[in-house]
C-alpha cells in the first residue's frame, strides 16, 4: 500500500511543478533535512524491534514543569526533560502507533511536496485497524496532539512538516506583504481585511514596504471591524491586527516578524480578565504547550494597553457592564499573578490585584455604553498619548 | 430434659374458699409421671418435626445418620438405599437400607422403638447421633401420623436368618410393642453383602425439591461422607446415584472419658453417685481423662481448703455431699489441666473434602483447610473449611454456606449457626470478594463448614445450629481465612492472566499497523517487523504472567499448584461466560494451563475422575 502512494505522489509532484506559481512552502533543503529526522527516528524503532529491544520514542516533555522562564531573553523556554513512549506499554502502545502513523503521513506529503490542514492530517491517517473495529483516531484533537509530539520530537516545526491550522486572524493597515508571490496592499482591504496565513515563514511571506508607527493587536474579530470602520490605521499609520481569542501560531509568528524585522512595537487591547492577561502573557513570552517555539513567536516587548482594571471609574462605565468573576477567574488570576514574568511586575501585581477587588471583568466591548467609537476614536488615543500602559 | 413434671401447690388465698378447692389429695390423682416419649409427642418441633416438609428430611436424617454410624462402626463402606414413595397426597414411605453390621433381635424393639436408647449418649466419642432420640422419633411421628408401625428387617451374618419385626411405640411407657415378629429367609436378597438393616416407616410430610430438601441434604451427605456411596429414589421415580469418591474408611474415632473442665455440678454430682470408685482419687482418675494421681491429689488438696469438711484423695465418694462436690467443682475449675487428648477426632481431611466438593460442585477452584484440634468448655473439637470458587456457581447470588457437625449437613437455622458468624465475620475483600457490611460475601462461592467434635454443642434437640462458642468460632475464621488467601491468591493470578491476555490485544492489535509505517518510512521489511515485535509481546506478556503481584512479593506458580489442599479446573472457567475466551489460545498461551488439569485428575484418584463424569451426567438431572 505504501509503495502504492509513493508512486502516485511522485506523479502528482511532476503535475504540481508546471502550475506557474507554485513554491514550496518549505525549502528542498528543510524539507531533506525534516525527512531525514523523521527516518532516523523509524530507523532506530526497526532496530530495537529486530534487536528484540523495546521501541521506544523520546518526547521532551510539554508541561508547566518543563517549562522554565528565561529572565534574560524574557521568554519561555522549554526544559530538558523527555518522557519515553513505548510500545510495550499497555497505557501508550496506542499513541506510539499514532505517532508512527502521523510520521508517515508527515513522510508522505514532504515527498509529495505537499500541505494539508491539521483536519486533512486527521483523514489522512484514519482508518480502522484490521481485524478490529477500533479506529487509529477517534477525534482530530487526538493527532493534533501527536503531531506537537512529533514537532518537538524530531524539533522540527508544524510547517516543515507541511501541516498547517486552520486560518484565524485579520490584518489591516499600512504596510504591504507578499504571500507566495502575491503582493497584498494590506491598506486596502475592505471591510474584511488579510486573514493571515497559518505559515508565515519567510519562505512564503515577505514584507515589502511599511510605514507604519506601531502595531495595535486586538482580542477578538468584533472589536478589530469596529477599529476597522474608523479607518483608526489610517488615522494613526498603523498595523491593525486580531487573533480571534488565543492568537494562532500564524498570527502570533506574524506579529513576532513584524516587530523583530521591521521595528515596529506592538500594543495589545484585550479584555480586563484572566483569559486577557493570558493572552498578552503569550503574546508577549510565549506559551506553556508550544515552549519550544518561543523563540520565534515570543515578543518580550509586547505592551499591555487596556482594558484595565480601573477603567470602570476612569471611564465612568455602568455597572451594567460588569461580569462577576466566578471561581476558575479567581484561581486562574491567582495563578497567573505568580507566574515568574508577572511576580515581579509591580504593576501587573497591582492590577490583577484591583480586577480581584473589583470582583468583575470586563470586555473590550463594555467601552460601546459610552459611545460607539470610543474605543477607537478616545480610548486608545488617550492612552497612546498618555503612554499609559502596562509592560 | 424434664423427664418429670411436678407442680407447685398454689398458695390458697382466702378468697378461694368459695371456690370448689382441689386438695392436695385430689391433685395427686392427676399428678403422674410424663414419659419421655409423651413428651416429645407433644413437643415434636423439639426434634425436627415441626412441619409435614422438614418431618420428612428429618426422618430420613435420622435413618441415614444412623445408617451411616453403624456402617462405620463396623468398619464397612457404606452403601446406602434411600427410597421415599409418595402413597397419597400427603403420606409417604420411606424406605431406608443399609449394609451395616445389623442389629440383633433382642435390641430392636429398644434401638427403633424407645426414645433415649442408644449408645451414644453415655459415652464421648465422635459420631453423628448423640442423644438416641433420632430414629425411634421418627417411628413414633410415622405412628402417630398414619398409624402404622416401623417395619425392620435386619440381618446380622449370611448364616443367621433375617429378623422381620413391626414395631409400635407406646408412648405412654416409652416402650415398644412388637406387633409382627418372624424370621424372614427370603429378605436376603436386600442384603447381597450378608448383613443390614433396612427400616420402612410410614409417615405424613410434603415432598418438594430446592432448598432444605431431601436432595439437598443428601447431596451434602455425599459430599462430606465421600466414602459412602448413596442410592436416592425419589416420589417422581428418579433414581440418582452419588457415588463414593474415596475407598478409605475414615479412622475409627477414639472414645475418650469426660474432660474435668467439660462437666457442670450437676453432672460430676451424679457422676459422684453412679461410680463404682471408693476413693476421691480413684474416682477423679477412672472417671475423667488427664487425671493422673498427682492431679487427683492436687485436685483434692484445693478442695480441701475450700471446704469446711477435710477432703483427702483417700476420702470415700459416698461421704462426699453436695457441699464438697460443689469444692471440688471449684478446685477443678481452678486448677490447669492438660488440654483432652484430641487423638479422639477424625476429620474428614482435605483431600476427602475436596474430593467430596469436586463430585458435587461444578466450579473451577477448590480449596481446603483442616485446623489442628482445640478444645472449647472441655470438649475437643477440630474445624475444617473447604471453598469452591467459579465455575458454573451463581456470580451474582450470596455465597452457599454448607454446614456439617461430625458430618452430617445442618439445614436449618443457618443464621442461628456459628458458622454463619464466622463466615460474615471473615473479610472477604482481602480476598477479592465483595461482602455487604456484616453479611456473606457474594459471588460463585461455596463455602463448607465441617465440626468434628466428641460433642457438637447444638443450639436444640433437633441438631439444626452450632452453638456460637467463641473458640469454635475462632477456630473456623482461622481455616476461613486460611482458605480465603488461597482464593485471594488464585483470584489475583487470575486477574493478572486477563490483564495480560489484555495487554497482549491491545499489542498485538497495533503492531501490525507500526510494521505498515515503518515500511513506509523507510522501507523496513514489514514481515519481519511484524513477527519481531510480536515475538516481544509475547515474550512481555509472559513475563508478567509469572510475576504474581499485590503483595509485592513475587510468587511463583508453582506455590498454588504444589499446594496439596488446592485444585484448580482452569477448563471450568468458561462456563462462567465472561472470561477473556482468548485466554488460553494461541502458542503463547501460559505455561501453567495443561499443567494445572493434569494436577487435578491426580488428586482425585483415577478411579473418582471416572466417576465424576458419572456424577455429571447423573446429577445434572438433579439440577
Amino acid at each position: 500500500m505504501a509503495k502504492k502512494t509513493r508512486k502516485k505522489s511522485k506523479k502528482k509532484t511532476t503535475t504540481g511543478s508546471r502550475t506557474v506559481k507554485k513554491r514550496g512552502v518549505v525549502s528542498k533543503e528543510r524539507d531533506r533535512e525534516t525527512a531525514s529526522k523523521i527516518n532516523s527516528m523509524t530507523n532506530a524503532i526497526v532496530k530495537s524491534s529486530l534487536a528484540q529491544r523495546d521501541p521506544f520514542v523520546e518526547i521532551p516533555i510539554r508541561s508547566v514543569n518543563n517549562m522554565k522562564y528565561n529572565a534574560k531573553k524574557r521568554i519561555l523556554e522549554m526544559g530538558s526533560s523527555k518522557q519515553r513512549r513505548e510500545l510495550f506499554n499497555a497505557g501508550q502502545a496506542r499513541k506510539f502507533m499514532q505517532m508512527m502513523l502521523i510520521s508517515r503521513g508527515c513522510k508522505d506529503l514532504i515527498e509529495a511536496e505537499k500541505t494539508l490542514s491539521l483536519r486533512g492530517m486527521y483523514y489522512m491517517s484514519l482508518h480502522t485497524i484490521e481485524g478490529t473495529n477500533e479506529k487509529t483516531f477517534d477525534e482530530q484533537t487526538e493527532s493534533d496532539g501527536i503531531l506537537e509530539d512529533l514537532e518537538v520530537t524530531i524539533d522540527g516545526l508544524r510547517e516543515e512538516l507541511h501541516v498547517f491550522a486552520k486560518k484565524r486572524g485579520t490584518m489591516v493597515g499600512n504596510i504591504t506583504v507578499i504571500d507566495n508571490g502575491d503582493e497584498i496592499d494590506c491598506r486596502r482591504m475592505g471591510t474584511g481585511g488579510y486573514a493571515i496565513p497559518s505559515i508565515c515563514e519567510p519562505s512564503v511571506i515577505q514584507f515589502k514596504k511599511s510605514e507604519a508607527d506601531f502595531i495595535l493587536h486586538v482580542e477578538k474579530d468584533t472589536v478589530w471591524s469596529r477599529f476597522n470602520e474608523d479607518r483608526f490605521w489610517e488615522k494613526h499609520n498603523c498595523i491593525l491586527t486580531e487573533g480571534s481569542g488565543q492568537p494562532p501560531r500564524g498570527v502570533r509568528r506574524m506579529l513576532h516578524r513584524l516587530h523583530k524585522e521591521l521595528k515596529i512595537p506592538v500594543y495589545c487591547l484585550l479584555d480586563c480578565d484572566p483569559w486577557g492577561h493570558y493572552i498578552y502573557s503569550v503574546i508577549k513570552q510565549g506559551s506553556i504547550n508550544l515552549a519550544f517555539e518561543s523563540q520565534r513567536m515570543a515578543i518580550p516587548d509586547a505592551k499591555f494597553l487596556g482594558i484595565r482594571a480601573g477603567d470602570f471609574e476612569r471611564c465612568d462605565l455602568s455597572n451594567d457592564v460588569k461580569i462577576d468573576l466566578n471561581d476558575r477567574d479567581i484561581t486562574r488570576a491567582k495563578q497567573i499573578m505568580n507566574y515568574p514574568w508577572f511576580e515581579n511586575k509591580k504593576p501587573w501585581q497591582k492590577e490583577i490585584k484591583t480586577m480581584l477587588r473589583n470582583g468583575f471583568k470586563m470586555e473590550v466591548e463594555s467601552l460601546i455604553t459610552k459611545d460607539i467609537s470610543y474605543v477607537s476614536e478616545v480610548y486608545v488615543p488617550e492612552r497612546l498619548k498618555e503612554a499609559d500602559f502596562l509592560d | 430434659m424434664p423427664s418429670t413434671k411436678t407442680r407447685k401447690k398454689p398458695a390458697r388465698s382466702k378468697k378461694a374458699a368459695k371456690r370448689s378447692v382441689a386438695t392436695a389429695e385430689s391433685m395427686a390423682e392427676k399428678q403422674r409421671e410424663i414419659s419421655v416419649s409423651e413428651f416429645f409427642a407433644k413437643n415434636r418441633h423439639l426434634l425436627g418435626f415441626d412441619n409435614p416438609r422438614k418431618a420428612l428430611l428429618t426422618a430420613v436424617k435420622e435413618a441415614v445418620d444412623n445408617a451411616l454410624d453403624a456402617c462405620e462402626e463396623a468398619g464397612i463402606l457404606p452403601d446406602i438405599h434411600v427410597r421415599l414413595l409418595q402413597l397419597d397426597e400427603s403420606r409417604f414411605k420411606l424406605t431406608v437400607r443399609d449394609n451395616g453390621p445389623g442389629i440383633v433381635r433382642a435390641q430392636i424393639e429398644s434401638i427403633f422403638g424407645k426414645l433415649l436408647y442408644g449408645s451414644k449418649f453415655h459415652r464421648m466419642k465422635m459420631s453423628r447421633g448423640q442423644q438416641g432420640i433420632g430414629i425411634s422419633a421418627a417411628g413414633m411421628y410415622g405412628l402417630m401420623t398414619t398409624g402404622k408401625p416401623v417395619h425392620i428387617i435386619s440381618k446380622t451374618s449370611r448364616r443367621k436368618p433375617a429378623h422381620d419385626v413391626t414395631l409400635k411405640i407406646d408412648t405412654s411407657k416409652n416402650r415398644a410393642e412388637v406387633v409382627t415378629d418372624k424370621e424372614s429367609p427370603k429378605s436376603d436378597s436386600l442384603f447381597p453383602g450378608g448383613n443390614g438393616t433396612q427400616v420402612v416407616i410410614e409417615l405424613e410430610g410434603r415432598y418438594q425439591k430446592g432448598r432444605q430438601s431431601i436432595d439437598e441434604y443428601l447431596e451434602q451427605t455425599a459430599i462430606a461422607n465421600p466414602h459412602a456411596e448413596l442410592t436416592w429414589v425419589s416420589p417422581t421415580n428418579e433414581t440418582i446415584v452419588f457415588p463414593r469418591a474415596v475407598d478409605e474408611l475414615p479412622d475409627e474415632p477414639k472414645e475418650i472419658k469426660p474432660h474435668p473442665k467439660g462437666i457442670e455440678l450437676g453432672t460430676l454430682i451424679q457422676m459422684l453417685e453412679r461410680t463404682e470408685a471408693g476413693s476421691l482419687s480413684a474416682f477423679l482418675q477412672s472417671e475423667f481423662c488427664r487425671v493422673g494421681q498427682r492431679k487427683a491429689s492436687e485436685l483434692a488438696k484445693t478442695a480441701d481448703k475450700l471446704s469446711t469438711k477435710t477432703i483427702t484423695p483417700r476420702t470415700r465418694v459416698s461421704q462426699l455431699g453436695h457441699a464438697e462436690a460443689n469444692c471440688l467443682y471449684q478446685a477443678i475449675q481452678e486448677a490447669s489441666i492438660m488440654s483432652p487428648p484430641t487423638d479422639c477426632l477424625v476429620p474428614i481431611g482435605s483431600r476427602a473434602l475436596l474430593a467430596g466438593l469436586l463430585k458435587e460442585v461444578q466450579a473451577e477452584f477448590f480449596a481446603a483447610a483442616t485446623r489442628p484440634p482445640s478444645v472449647y468448655r472441655g470438649n475437643p473439637f477440630q474445624m475444617e473449611v473447604a471453598i469452591a470458587y467459579g465455575g458454573s456457581l451463581g456470580s451474582e447470588e450470596t455465597a452457599r454456606i454448607l454446614r456439617f457437625a461430625n458430618r452430617v449437613p445442618l439445614l436449618y437455622q443457618q443464621s442461628a449457626c456459628s458458622s454463619f458468624k464466622a463466615v460474615a465475620e471473615t473479610s472477604w475483600k482481602n480476598y477479592g470478594l465483595s461482602q455487604p457490611r456484616g453479611s456473606l460475601p457474594t459471588g460463585p462461592l461455596v463455602v463448607l463448614v465441617h465440626m468434628a467434635s466428641v460433642w457438637v454443642p447444638f443450639t436444640s434437640e433437633s441438631k439444626e445450629a452450632i452453638a456460637d462458642y467463641d473458640e469454635i468460632r475462632k477456630e473456623m475464621k482461622l481455616a476461613l481465612q486460611e482458605c480465603g488467601r488461597k482464593l485471594g491468591t488464585y483470584l489475583r493470578r487470575r486477574k493478572q492472566m486477563r490483564k495480560q491476555a489484555e495487554r497482549r490485544d491491545i499489542f498485538e492489535r497495533y503492531i501490525g499497523e507500526i510494521a505498515v509505517c515503518c515500511e513506509a518510512i523507510v522501507g523496513a521489511d514489514p514481515k519481519k517487523v511484524y513477527a519481531a515485535l510480536r515475538k516481544q509481546a509475547a515474550k512481555k506478556t509472559r513475563e508478567a504472567d509469572q510475576k504474581l503481584d499485590l503483595d509485592g512479593k513475587v510468587v511463583s506458580h508453582q506455590r498454588l499448584e504444589q499446594d496439596e489442599d488446592v485444585i484448580i479446573l482452569p477448563d471450568r472457567q468458561f462456563l462462567t461466560g465472561d472470561e477473556s475466551e482468548t485466554l488460553f489460545e494461541g502458542d503463547a498461551s501460559p505455561a501453567g494451563g495443561k499443567k494445572k488439569k493434569k494436577k487435578a485428575t491426580r488428586k482425585a484418584s483415577k478411579k473418582s475422575s471416572a466417576k465424576k463424569k458419572k456424577t455429571k451426567k447423573k446429577s445434572s438431572r438433579t439440577r
